[in-house]
């Protein structure tokens, strides 16, 4: 339990449920092919290392931050315009990863220093006012950005997909840059996930918990809360930068629509909370159900507004519409807060969970 | 401490200026960067205009956390929406829209403005019951649920009405500019000014000249010593939560007729800009509200014109310099 910093799934059905999910996302070339099926694994990867990410902040510490995707799209564009400005070789990928990492964490440092002393509240609209100047900025200074079209960019010359790593008639699959570049995605998420699990069950992490459940207790106890709380603000922008990083180098391009938009923002918070929000697991589960939902509810909805409208139901056929899926996880979403409020993981592990090791949390 | 004998007056709470000389002092200094008058005076009546739009929207929110300490952040939802509801009017009417004479023009206009309100109110009221009753008091669930709320109804709106931007022309005898010497001001404009102030009065008389008002105030300060003398505090706070969602479905229909179009990401745009007004008025007060909506139409227009590539990002500048000077706002009502 070293690795899971002694904190286990604690259900059964949930750790069976994980093992699955990673056990696909690591068999996905092998398993589906076509370049679909690993667009949405390399898509979990990616989001479940940025929810699990912000679940430090909402979950861990209760603060509610709009800013989320900044320091995604930080990430995003320090690696796209490093690979666009120098080429596509290591040396620009390592100057995207050091210019940006601290990027956002200076970024997050100002913001915490300035707007943490207060009210949760207050740092929720404070982050929103920054966030939506910021995707201002991106678009507005397009002789860096790319403006509204973003960055388009080529990867070095191993991660590109016509690299043959391993021809296909030695074990009857071709492992080209592509699909090292999946692997690339899949074990760096997996890393900060479990950096992040690290992080929580810290005694930092029970600081962080203390505040969450009572700031003026804690502060009466002698820590600063300022500063912890900056410093997961300036954490979770870290690991959310760095998934940024891994969004770009999947996509080879970094635009406003892909890593800063504030629909993205919405994505994270309904996935964080429709998984169980102070969990961590909770963003695999989440990132899982929303991206696959995204990408295959929205061909389901198709059939059934087509046959809505075809038996002449009102209204039936806009609401069902491909487009409106969003709307039904909106419903979802208000349901989960109200009636689950732990999400998948919490009702997983208060049900049919290991009893013995649940009273003992 | 000085003795007050029983026969005094009640002493006059100080009157804090500072704030309200603010946006004055900032609009004289504009003159001599901005160099012509005529556009300074261009420029300051679009401000004061947009200000009041905004101050018409963002009032209900200030008032609804001062009152209850509840954040709406779907409150832009009701902006939407009550742009939505005045096509339903404006566009059977087209013709006397057209129509060039502005008695016939207000006779659609203002029963497409009341329709609005009525709509956004009742949706208020929906909203206050559903979203918002089961989770009183907890924040971090607050701004959950009105986010969720924010999706699911701009998604309908989408569904109801499809995604494209409807165009929602002025009225014929609105559109063009009154033309005083080499100063021209658009007629809308000075409509927009009007309906604000007079929203504006009719809070502040409300406010202070009525028990209701009084009530409201008491409730702001300390919700628990009204409760305690017997007031339904929830009651209150329900009629203060739907007059401020009607307001935010006025502000919506003036906003779509100031921007000729409507659609429903115009609500994201304006929660941010409506966030930025409450935080600098400081949460829970009207006056600090209309001064902070005018303060960030006046960085938006002069700032547009002098420097136009920081429009957004000025707001934000504007923020981080009001709360250095009074880190809870312009005006700090609540305790909290």
């Amino acid at each position: 339990m070293m690795i899971l910093s002694g904190d286990p799934p604690k259900s059964r059905v949930l750790t069976l449920v994980l093992l699955v999910i990673i056990l696909a996302l690591a068999a996905t070339p092998f398993l589906f092919p076509g370049a679909k099926a690993l667009n949405v694994a390399a898509k979990i990867c990616v989001f479940a290392a940025l929810v699990a990410s912000y679940d430090l902040l909402l979950g861990y510490t209760g603060s509610v931050s709009f800013a989320h995707t900044m320091f995604y799209g930080i990430g995003s564009y320090a690696i796209a315009i490093a690979l666009y400005g120098m080429g596509p070789n290591w040396a620009a990928v390592a100057t995207g990863i050091v210019a940006g990492l601290p990027l956002a964490a200076l970024l997050a440092l100002a913001i915490g220093l300035f707007s943490l002393r207060v009210a949760a509240i207050f740092f929720a609209m404070i982050t929103l006012a920054v966030a939506s100047a910021f995707q201002v900025l991106a678009s507005q200074l397009s002789w860096l950005t790319g403006g509204e079209d973003g960055r388009s960019f080529q990867l070095p010359e191993l991660l590109r997909p016509g690299t043959v790593l391993i021809s296909k008639n030695l074990f009857g699959f071709e492992i080209n840059g592509r699909i090292l570049t999946f692997y690339l995605v899949f074990a760096i998420s997996a890393l900060m996930i479990l950096g992040l699990l690290r992080v929580v069950n810290s005694p930092f992490g029970r600081v962080l918990q203390a505040i969450r459940e009572n700031r003026f207790r804690a502060e009466a106890l002698g820590f600063r809360t300022v500063f912890h709380l900056t410093y997961a603000n300036c954490l979770a922008a870290l690991v959310a930068a760095g998934a940024g990083i891994l969004n770009a180098l999947w996509l080879r391009y970094a635009g406003p629509d892909t890593s800063l938009s504030f629909s993205i923002m919405l994505d994270i918070l309904l996935m964080v909370v429709i998984g169980g929000m102070g969990t961590i697991y909770g963003a695999i589960i989440g990132a899982t159900i929303f991206i696959l939902a995204q990408n295959y509810l929205q061909s389901l909805m198709g059939v059934a507004s087509k046959a809505a409208s075809e038996a002449g139901l009102p209204l039936l056929p806009g609401l069902l519409h491909p487009d409106r899926w969003l709307l039904w996880l909106g419903l979802l979403f208000i349901a989960s807060v109200y009636f689950f409020p732990t999400g998948v993981v919490g009702r997983l592990r208060s049900g049919g969970g290991d009893k013995s090791k649940g009273a003992s949390h | 401490m000085t003795e007050i004998a029983a026969n005094d007056p009640l002493p006059k709470p100080k009157r804090d200026i500072a704030p309200i000389l603010l946006p004055i002092a900032v609009a004289l200094l504009m003159i001599p960067l901005i160099g012509s008058t005529s556009s300074w005076l261009t420029l300051t009546a679009a401000s004061l205009a947009m200000g009041m739009m905004i101050f018409i929207m963002a009032s209900g929110l200030t008032l609804v956390f001062g009152l209850m300490d509840v954040l709406n952040f779907g409150h832009g939802a009701f902006i939407a929406v009550g742009a939505y509801v005045a096509t339903l009017v404006l566009a059977p009417f087209a013709a006397s829209i057209q129509a060039d004479s502005l008695w016939v023009n207000l006779a659609v206009l203002a029963p497409a403005a009341l329709l609005s309100m009525a709509v956004s109110g009742a949706l208020g009221l929906v909203v206050e019951r559903v979203l918002i009753l089961p989770v009183y008091g907890q924040h971090l669930k607050q701004i959950l649920m009105t986010t969720g709320g924010l999706i699911v109804a701009e998604q309908t709106l989408y569904a109801l009405w499809g995604p494209q931007i409807i165009p929602m022309p002025l009225p014929a005898s609105l559109r063009g500019s009154f033309i005083l010497g080499d100063v021209a001001i658009a007629k809308y404009r000075v409509l927009a000014m009007l309906i604000g102030l007079a929203v504006f009065i009719a809070i502040q008389l409300v406010l202070n000249r009525t028990k209701l008002g009084l009530l409201i105030r008491a409730g702001v300060e300390n919700r628990e010593m009204v409760e305690a003398l017997g007031y339904r505090i929830r009651r209150l706070f329900l009629g203060v939560f739907m007059t401020g969602s009607a307001l935010a479905g006025l502000g919506g229909v003036m906003w779509a007729l100031y921007r000729e179009q409507v659609h429903a990401s115009m609500s994201d745009d304006l929660t941010v800009l409506i966030f930025i007004v409450v935080i600098i008025g400081g949460l829970g007060s009207i006056g600090g509200c209309f001064i902070g909506a005018i303060l960030v139409a006046m960085v938006a227009n002069y700032g547009g014109f002098l420097v136009p590539k920081l429009a957004l990002v000025s707001n934000i500048l504007l923020m981080v310099a009001i709360l250095m000077w009074r880190p809870r706002g312009l005006y700090a009502v609540t305790s909290r």
